[in-house]
């Protein structure tokens, strides 16, 4: 065991942006990489959290799928934390709340200009699709924000710093955007 | 010897007449606001000019200035109520700010971001509003209106016309044009009115103009909403 701060990240209904800028700490992460072991997260392959101090959640809640991997997170992570627009309002993926479902479905699978083969995935694999797509922390307890589409490499590092050593986090004005 | 009246400690010297807000504009304090501007009458609707006048919570931009009150404003309690409100007119509407051509611009943000606000708290609505782009120049997306009538009070009192108005109540209120089909192209509305410029969001667009200044560049991006707020208004207030 080492005494690193353990730290979990996933993308549920987001589009990965969120991840790529917080790789945009660039050199930083080895600093960082110092003080903290990374557990489940697209940079790991890991493929269940245990027992971590911090998970980062980008992206809102659209599928079954998701809210089983957002409840893991806040099982198993000390400090929660919503990444970024989608996972603060749902963001970009949010605006087909106003389209039933269906018709969104039948609009990428069934109607839409060239669809060959024309049917509705139903393989027993695929998560169900929920009726509207949500923010997390409509689903489980979040205890800090990163606001952004996305949040800065510098809102990662200003957040993350804080954390590690032991300051409440606070961003400053020129790191809340909400684009 | 001029009257004055305390905010937050500070003498706030004010003319019979004038509100707590124009009083404080003037002398140069800000207090939070979105359905306030100084060239129109005060509606007092946004509740985000909230402050304690001898213990009781009145809007400020209604509110007359007297002689001797004690009004607090930069109050962590008056702030946590301010940013819940923010929160739930975020909520209200269906306000993307990735999405929106307004956005580093907008009002609404640069409160939110002044208050800073890092999260919507409540439950989404994710109302289903309509957009009106009927006419040629201007457009209206109904999902960012925060229905602070300014756009009603600038038409009447600016363009002296009639083109906007609120209807409904509750959960129901919405922004309707003036005109037989309800569409923005069948109204009386010019794209130069004070009208079309007014809106502290996005909801009226001046169409083909969203991205001359790149979001990063914007007002708010760099600025805080008392700061340009002060300057902009304090000559309207004197």
């Amino acid at each position: 065991m080492t005494n690193k701060i353990r730290v979990a990240t996933t993308s549920l209904a987001g589009c990965f942006g969120c991840h790529m800028s917080f790789l945009d700490i660039d050199e930083r992460m080895l600093q960082l990489a110092e003080a903290v072991e990374f557990d489940r997260s697209p940079i790991t392959d890991i493929e269940h959290c245990t027992n971590c101090d911090i998970g980062l959640i980008e992206g809102g809640v659209c599928n079954s799928e998701n809210v089983h991997v957002l409840r893991e997170f806040r099982k198993n992570c000390k400090t929660l934390v919503a990444v970024g627009a989608c996972a603060i309002n749902g963001g970009l993926p949010a605006m087909r709340n106003f389209i039933p479902l269906e018709e969104c479905l039948s609009e990428a699978y069934l109607d839409g200009i060239g669809v060959e083969n024309p049917q509705i995935p139903s393989d027993p694999e695929l998560p169900l699709l929920l009726d509207k797509v949500r923010p997390i922390h409509e689903i489980v307890k979040i205890d800090y924000f990163l606001p952004g589409c996305p949040p800065s490499a510098d809102v990662f590092w200003k957040f993350l710093t804080d954390l590690l050593e032991g300051r409440e986090p606070s961003l400053p004005y020129e790191l809340v955007h909400y684009d | 010897m001029s009257k004055t009246f305390t905010l937050d400690g500070k003498p706030i010297p004010f003319e019979d007449g004038q509100t707590i807000m124009d009083a404080a504009t003037a002398a140069g304090v800000y207090i939070p606001h979105l359905c306030h501007h100084p060239e129109f009458t005060p509606h007092g609707s946004c509740k985000l000019c909230n402050v304690n006048v001898n213990g009781r919570t009145c809007s400020a931009c209604t509110f007359p200035a007297t002689e001797g009150q004690n009004v607090l404003s930069e109050t962590t309690e008056i702030n946590q109520d301010r940013q819940k409100i923010t929160q739930m007119l975020f909520v209200e509407g269906n306000h993307f700010c990735p999405s929106c051509e307004k956005s580093g611009n907008c009002q609404l943000q640069g409160v939110a971001y002044h208050l800073n606000m890092l999260d919507n708290h409540f439950p989404h609505f994710y109302a289903e509003r309509k957009m009106d782009a009927s006419h040629s120049d201007v457009m209206i997306d109904h999902n960012r209106c925060i229905f602070c009538t300014l756009c009603v009070r600038a038409s009447q009192q600016a363009d002296g016309k009639d083109v906007f108005a609120i209807s409904g109540r509750g959960i129901n209120k919405h922004l309707i044009v003036n005109s037989e089909s309800g569409q923005l192209k069948d109204s009386d509305i010019d794209p130069s009115d004070r009208a079309a410029h007014i809106c502290p969001t996005g909801a009226i667009l001046i169409k083909r103009t969203g991205y001359t200044i790149p979001i990063g560049q914007r007002i708010y991006d760099h600025k805080q909403i008392d700061q340009v707020s002060l300057e902009t208004e304090h000559e309207s207030h004197d």
